[in-house]
């Protein structure tokens, strides 16, 4: 899973930080730290579905799930499951 | 008691000069904004009144009373001026929702320059197009927008100013950028108000239309003798509330009502600068004892999504009066919200152009849920037959919502764009471009757009413009773009494309192009969803039927096709 999680913030830096200072590891908060917006989100999990050939349902895709990449890699796990 | 007393009462002999007389203004007089918003008040014995509490992420917070305002758009009033800012100058503030966003906007007011404020989740395109139209001379914005300001710079020989905010030294400006720093420059005790009058150009917002580029909203000084008043019967504010406008400065709500309004009545306003979660909005109300929150239908969706149980483990009892605008507030939410916070969401209708609320549910008055109430006093509304353009009296018919000029808030012009700004009147009514229905009561009931411009959670977006930007990515070779209905943000962008031959189509494209659009434009203008098409249904003259792609996507009827040029599309 450390791969994943590697991944993971990599892709998140690359698209979403735009302060080229600002530390981001993998307990940043990304929605409520105002990193990732609500409608970003949806580009986030895209690249989620396509990377780890996995359907996220809308419900699951919540601002909560989605706040840090610990999460988001704990999210993946569960869809990922049984591959 | 409610500020406005009867509504009923209010619309009998309404007459504007009620503002103007409670704000002291004599017509004709100097009408300065940023004065109303901060010198007024301390002259009038606020100055120690906390005008601002800001909380960032983190909870990093930190409070300005108004005399704290005062200086703080003292000094940055000053600091342009040094720059060579002059009255009329468009100064574009280009911020997250930081305190320097709303010292700025005081402060730009004050010296008579020309507030352009612009949501800093703008990319490079959308930040170009608007800073080109505007002819900006000076952007005020932070290290982490300022790339984005690098790459456009070269082609906008007018912005001759870049100041950043929150410069650390840690690497070195470039050219035309310039540190500025509220916490280490001196504040400045005195600065002489620049003498606008009623109608000396004061704000500056971008709006988007079906068609064309964003379009400049000019609004003037004057707009306070609205917003005032508005503020105060509206959302009913009184001296001892605590005041959250949820909206960002970067559109009109954030604005008109998240500064105007607020502090020229001297209330104490709250501003929360982080993401956005259920938990975070209740603990902040909670914390602040928050009385007053004006907010949007999707986050009281969002709210609504995030469950009962929520709201049940913070104290919100300090809430007394609630208010929603940016698209119509579904009647579920306005029953949610009753059962949830004991009070209804109020819905307010206006528009950037407007520049204040326009038709209103107001307190005290009956609700219907769903519906956008009546029109505010002194202000005359309509919907006109879509053909004749004449004021439909048959109730339940759906026509186009329409006002009479006049009021003091109105945009008097789009800037550098005075045709479009004209052809916005017929018959001497004003066509806000939304559809809605009256019924025999007097509610006017709101049913959708009157062209193509999609609303999602609020903000509008142009179908347009994200075409013209999936142009520039290699691999589209064709594009069209509607609204999808969604659940949270009412609309939600979708765009159908052809790609180039060498291209395929597939779940990576698909992701290239999303971000593409998210970072050219914004995130909002990104498409949600991207559907590949062998090719766009398109009229005899080529023109690309968006009206059938709409059809499509809501499950509507797709209505008279014969003039496709090809049906299978």
């Amino acid at each position: 899973m450390e791969d994943i999680k590697q991944v993971i913030l990599d892709y998140v830096i690359e698209e979403y930080v735009e302060d080229e200072d600002e530390e981001v590891t993998f307990d940043t908060p990304l929605i409520s730290g105002g990193i990732v917006d609500s409608f970003s989100m949806v580009s986030l999990k895209r690249f989620l579905e396509n990377k780890y050939q996995i359907s996220i349902p809308d419900e699951k895709a919540s601002p909560e799930a989605f706040d840090t990449v610990d999460l988001i890699v704990e999210l993946v796990k569960e869809f990922t499951a049984g591959k | 008691m409610f500020n406005i007393g009867s509504y009923d009462e209010r619309i009998k002999d309404f007459n504007w000069s009620i503002s103007e007389q409670e704000l002291g203004y004599k017509p004709g007089s100097v009408i300065n904004i940023g004065w109303y918003c901060s010198d007024r008040l301390c002259e009038m014995g606020g100055a120690d009144k906390p005008a601002l509490i800001w909380e960032g992420f983190g909870g990093k917070e930190k409070q300005y009373t108004f005399n704290d305002v005062r200086l703080a758009s003292n000094t940055i009033g000053t600091f342009l001026r040094e720059l060579g800012i002059r009255d009329e100058d468009r100064v574009c503030i280009f911020l997250d929702r930081n305190p320097e966003l709303y010292l700025s906007f005081v402060g730009i007011l004050k010296i008579g320059a020309i507030a352009q404020p612009l949501f800093s989740a703008f990319g490079d395109e959308s930040l170009h197009v608007r800073l080109e139209n505007a002819e900006t001379k000076a952007i005020i914005t932070q290290k982490k927008h300022v790339s984005k300001v690098r790459k456009i710079r070269d082609s906008l020989p007018h912005l001759e100013h870049i100041i950043v905010v929150d410069y650390d030294g840690k690497r070195p400006l470039q050219e035309r950028e310039v540190a500025f720093s509220l916490e280490t420059a001196t504040p400045v005790e005195s600065l002489e108000i620049f003498p606008t009058h009623a109608e000396s150009p004061s704000v500056l917002h971008y709006t988007s239309g079906t068609t064309g580029q964003p379009k400049g909203v000019k609004h003037v000084h004057y707009s306070l003798i609205s917003q005032y008043l508005t503020a105060k019967w509206v959302l009913d504010l009184k001296e001892d509330d605590i005041y959250w406008c949820t909206a960002d400065p970067g559109w009109v709500t954030g604005t008109s009502y998240g500064i105007i309004g607020p502090w020229s009545m001297g209330i104490t306003q709250c501003v929360l600068d982080s993401g956005f979660s259920a938990e975070a909005w209740y603990r902040f109300i909670e914390k602040n004892r928050v009385t007053v929150w004006y907010s949007a239908p999707t986050a009281i969706r969002s709210l609504m999504k995030a469950g009962d149980e929520v709201v049940a483990q913070f104290d919100l009892s300090s809430l007394r009066h609630l208010a929603s605008v940016g698209e119509p507030l579904n009647s579920e939410a306005v029953i949610w919200s009753e059962k949830v916070f004991g009070k209804a969401f109020l819905d307010t209708y206006w528009q950037t152009e407007t520049g204040s609320m326009m038709i209103s549910n107001y307190p005290g008055m009956r609700i219907k849920p769903g519906s956008m109430g009546k029109p505010f006093p002194g202000i005359t509304a309509a919907v006109l037959d879509p053909n004749t353009h004449e004021p439909i009296t048959e109730t339940g018919r759906i026509g186009l919502i329409a006002f009479k000029p006049g009021w003091p808030a109105m945009m008097r012009t789009y800037w550098n764009n005075e045709a479009t700004y004209q052809s916005k009147f017929v018959n001497d009514w004003y066509l806000s471009g939304d559809r809605a229905s009256i019924d025999p009561e007097g509610y006017f009931w709101f049913t959708g757009r009157d062209d193509d411009v999609i609303n999602t959670g609020g903000h509008l977006v142009s179908p347009f413009e994200v075409e013209s930007a999936l142009l520039e990515h290699e691999a589209v070779a064709e594009s069209a773009v509607v609204a999808k209905p969604d659940e949270v943000n009412m609309e939600v962008v979708k765009a159908f494309v052809v790609i180039n031959p060498e291209f395929e189509a597939g779940g990576d494209l698909e992701l290239k192009i999303m971000n593409f659009i998210r970072k050219r434009l914004s995130p909002l203008a990104m498409p949600q969803e991207i559907e590949y098409v062998d090719s766009l249904p398109k009229t005899r003259s080529g023109k690309i039927m968006r009206r059938l792609l709409h059809a499509q996507e809501w499950g509507e009827e797709i209505g008279d096709i014969s003039t496709l040029e090809d049906d299978d599309a």
